[in-house]
């Protein structure tokens, strides 16, 4: 009998706490609890919302990617749903650690959940096990930042808010040689990684075409990424003014760093993987001063859209967000688009909305944070211009030219 | 030019090496057993030096010292708790024991600070200009270098002239007969415990200072690499463990300059397991003829 009353109790105070976990959820998001499946989805489901997925990395190494991403999808889902009109998302975001395998189980719960559509995942890796699942189940894709051509290739209802790893390179080539004053370039990139490789070997195409002079080309992997002094060394010593750097965020500031540590002062050129470097704990962002990455989207922008959009997520986040949150927004704008071009309701299938989106994705243009005029081709990939950044006092700004 | 300066770094990096293996081959050369959970004392003094200087604003020799006492105490609980109880098992259940408590402390790790790297500033920051600025030295080399001699002398006094420090060699001897004599032989190991986690966390803020990503997996590979210079310069012996470290890093950074960056660690262990066909028990190793 006893026993019996203390469980009932149990039962009770749980459900209390449940009730408590739907109230709180809109100002929860702060608190970047990793695959806090529950507490972030909104429990108060009106009778018709589209159901979102979303998968990144909200712990473990590129973990600002994924809770960028998040945030900045997170604030377009509210901003729709307060138009309140016919279209109502609902936002499940999951946790992957840049990992597969991990990112293959949250693609498995969101499908459980009933996901309608994908925003995901938002590193390459992970995509490459998770989008041709999505192509098989039919379910449709729309990656913030996964940028490796391979993600989107021969999958019909995958699609990228980032441009590809080939045109980054190719565009950080062009901008290098034709705003910067650098004679001697060293590159060094991670063999290991589709990503890296891929902005490496277009970049080397073009830079090769337009006689740009490489000096030295280094290369790590995942277990030699915690020391550079030897490739450190060899640029400085091969002369390089200018260090390119197609990698994550998390190898660049030992790089910098260790730089550093010899006196060695080039230019520091990224790409968007570069994005993220202020924010690591204990680094100092004395050390990113001067270093400039290729990005489609900077925080101190003027526009009514950029300026609408940083403020809300400083207010939400405390700090500026990065190219990744814009990502994360855009994509759900795009989708909001995409859905109203087809008609959909959200009653439809996962199938159904995936057919209807597949058609209206190439005939839609979106001005978004990351672009004006984003149009899309059926193969996935996305059309826009990127621009250069240069970190100034720890802050992202435009460069001048 | 290229060649001195890929020689610095390979000495400063087989400086930290030569540290760890230090903490390696001590342990092993009197418990006989191989504490696997080293690498991870490392990513601990590494942390604590972390928290005590970023969120704490202590000072950085004020961060060291507690990143060693914490780290003393933890080795000295680690052999207490999952050692001492494992005295008299076979040498294998004490070696899976000990990587049971690596895991532990990496997962502990993780759960405490998350696996989100975190970025160590160097305790000494700058370089020295050598010839004209062609050579460029940074202080994190010297001083790891130095205090790498220093342990070294250091430690060779105390084992050769202290009281505690024969007491040492005779429970490695053989701890039964140190036994007769009248040595404390669990305290003696204990002591032995606290001098390589010691010298752990040591080795965590110079690795941290060399390479400034802290990470709950931090200590592994390091660890591992100090092990094969332990092993490489003999297990056991103390200016092997120094001879090992210093030749692995020299080894590893020349391969890597010069040879291959993927393939600078396979390069490191195939040099290895020359030198033991050649030499089974490793460079200053003592041969001891297993008697049947």
């Amino acid at each position: 009998m006893k026993k019996k009353n203390i469980a009932a109790l149990l039962m009770a105070g749980a459900m209390c706490l449940s009730l408590f976990a739907g109230c709180t959820k809109s100002d929860s998001q702060e608190s970047a609890t990793p695959s806090g499946t529950d507490s972030n989805v909104s429990s108060s489901s009106t009778a018709a919302q589209f159901k979102i997925g979303f998968i990144g990395p909200l712990t473990g190494d590129t973990a600002i990617y994924g809770t960028n991403a998040r945030n900045g999808a997170q604030i377009a889902v509210d901003e729709i749903n307060a138009l309140g009109g016919d279209i109502q998302f609902e936002l499940n975001p999951q946790d992957d650690e840049n990992k597969a395998e991990r990112s293959v189980n949250a693609y498995n719960t969101l499908k459980d959940w009933g996901m309608q559509m994908l925003v995901g995942t938002v590193t390459t890796t992970p995509a490459l096990s998770v989008a041709p699942l999505a192509h098989t189940d039919r379910i449709f894709t729309l990656t913030p930042s996964a940028s490796s051509t391979d993600v989107v290739d021969g999958k019909d209802n995958v699609y990228q808010v980032c441009f590809t790893d080939p045109n980054q390179g190719f565009r950080s080539a062009q901008y290098i040689d034709e705003n910067m004053d650098v004679s001697k370039i060293a590159i060094i990139y991670k063999n290991d990684d589709n990503y890296s490789t891929g902005i490496y070997e277009s970049f080397k195409g073009e830079a090769d075409k337009r006689g740009m002079e490489i000096v030295y080309t280094g290369t790590f992997t995942t277990d030699t990424q915690n020391d550079f002094a030897v490739q450190v060394a060899a640029a400085q010593s091969a002369g390089a003014d200018l260090v390119y750097l197609p990698i994550y965020y998390t190898p660049a500031s030992v790089i910098l760093t260790q730089a550093n540590q010899v006196g060695y002062k080039p230019v520091f050129f990224g790409v968007d993987g570069m994005d993220g470097i202020l924010t690591s704990e204990g680094f100092d962002p004395a050390l990113a001063e001067g270093v400039m990455l290729l990005s489609p989207f900077a925080a101190d922008a003027t526009d009514e859209l950029t300026v609408n959009f940083v403020t809300e997520y400083q207010k939400r986040h405390g700090q500026l967000p990065n190219q990744f949150a814009a990502d994360g927004y855009d994509a759900v704008y795009i989708l909001y688009k995409a859905l109203t071009e087809a008609g959909c309701t959200p009653d439809m299938t996962a199938e159904e909305i995936n057919n209807a989106l597949i058609g209206a994705m190439p005939t839609i243009s979106v001005d978004g944070l990351t672009g004006q005029n984003m149009t899309w081709a059926e193969n996935g990939t996305v059309n826009k211009d990127p621009r250069a950044i240069i970190i100034k006092d720890g802050v992202y700004t435009t460069p001048e030219s | 030019m290229e060649f001195l300066n890929n020689l610095i770094i390979g000495v400063s990096l087989g400086s930290i090496y030569a540290i760890i293996a230090l903490g390696y081959t001590m342990v092993y050369g009197i418990a006989k057993m191989l504490n696997f959970a080293h690498g991870d004392v490392i990513m601990v003094g590494g942390y604590i030096s972390f928290c005590t200087t970023f969120y704490l604003d202590m000072p950085v020799w004020l961060s060291v010292l507690a990143a060693v006492a914490v780290c003393t105490v933890l080795g000295v609980v680690i052999e207490g708790l999952a050692y001492r109880p494992l005295r008299q098992a076979t040498s294998l259940a004490v070696l899976i024991t000990a990587i049971g408590v690596s895991y532990f402390l990496q997962n502990t790790a993780m759960l405490i600070w998350s696996p989100t790297p975190k970025f160590y500033t160097a305790v000494v920051s700058g370089s020295l200009s050598l010839l004209g600025g062609q050579l460029q030295v940074s202080y994190v080399s010297i001083l790891t270098v130095a205090v790498c001699l220093l342990i070294m002398v250091v430690l060779t006094l105390f084992i050769s002239k202290s009281k505690l420090g024969k007491a040492m060699r005779a429970c490695s001897e053989d701890k039964g007969a140190a036994q007769l004599m009248g040595i404390n032989v669990n305290r003696t190991i204990s002591i032995t415990f606290a001098i390589g986690s010691a010298l752990a966390a040591i080795a965590g803020v110079l690795l941290c200072s060399y390479t400034p990503q802290l990470s709950p997996t931090t200590g592994t590979q390091p660890g591992i690499k100090a092990f094969t210079a332990a092993v490489f310069g003999g297990i056991g012996s103390i200016p092997g463990a120094f001879l090992g470290g210093l030749l692995l890093g020299i080894i590893e950074s020349l391969a890597k300059a010069y040879l291959s960056t993927n393939l600078a660690s396979a390069i490191v262990f195939a040099v290895l397991i020359l030198v033991l066909l050649f030499r089974p028990s490793g460079l200053l190793g003592k041969y001891v003829p297993e008697k049947v």
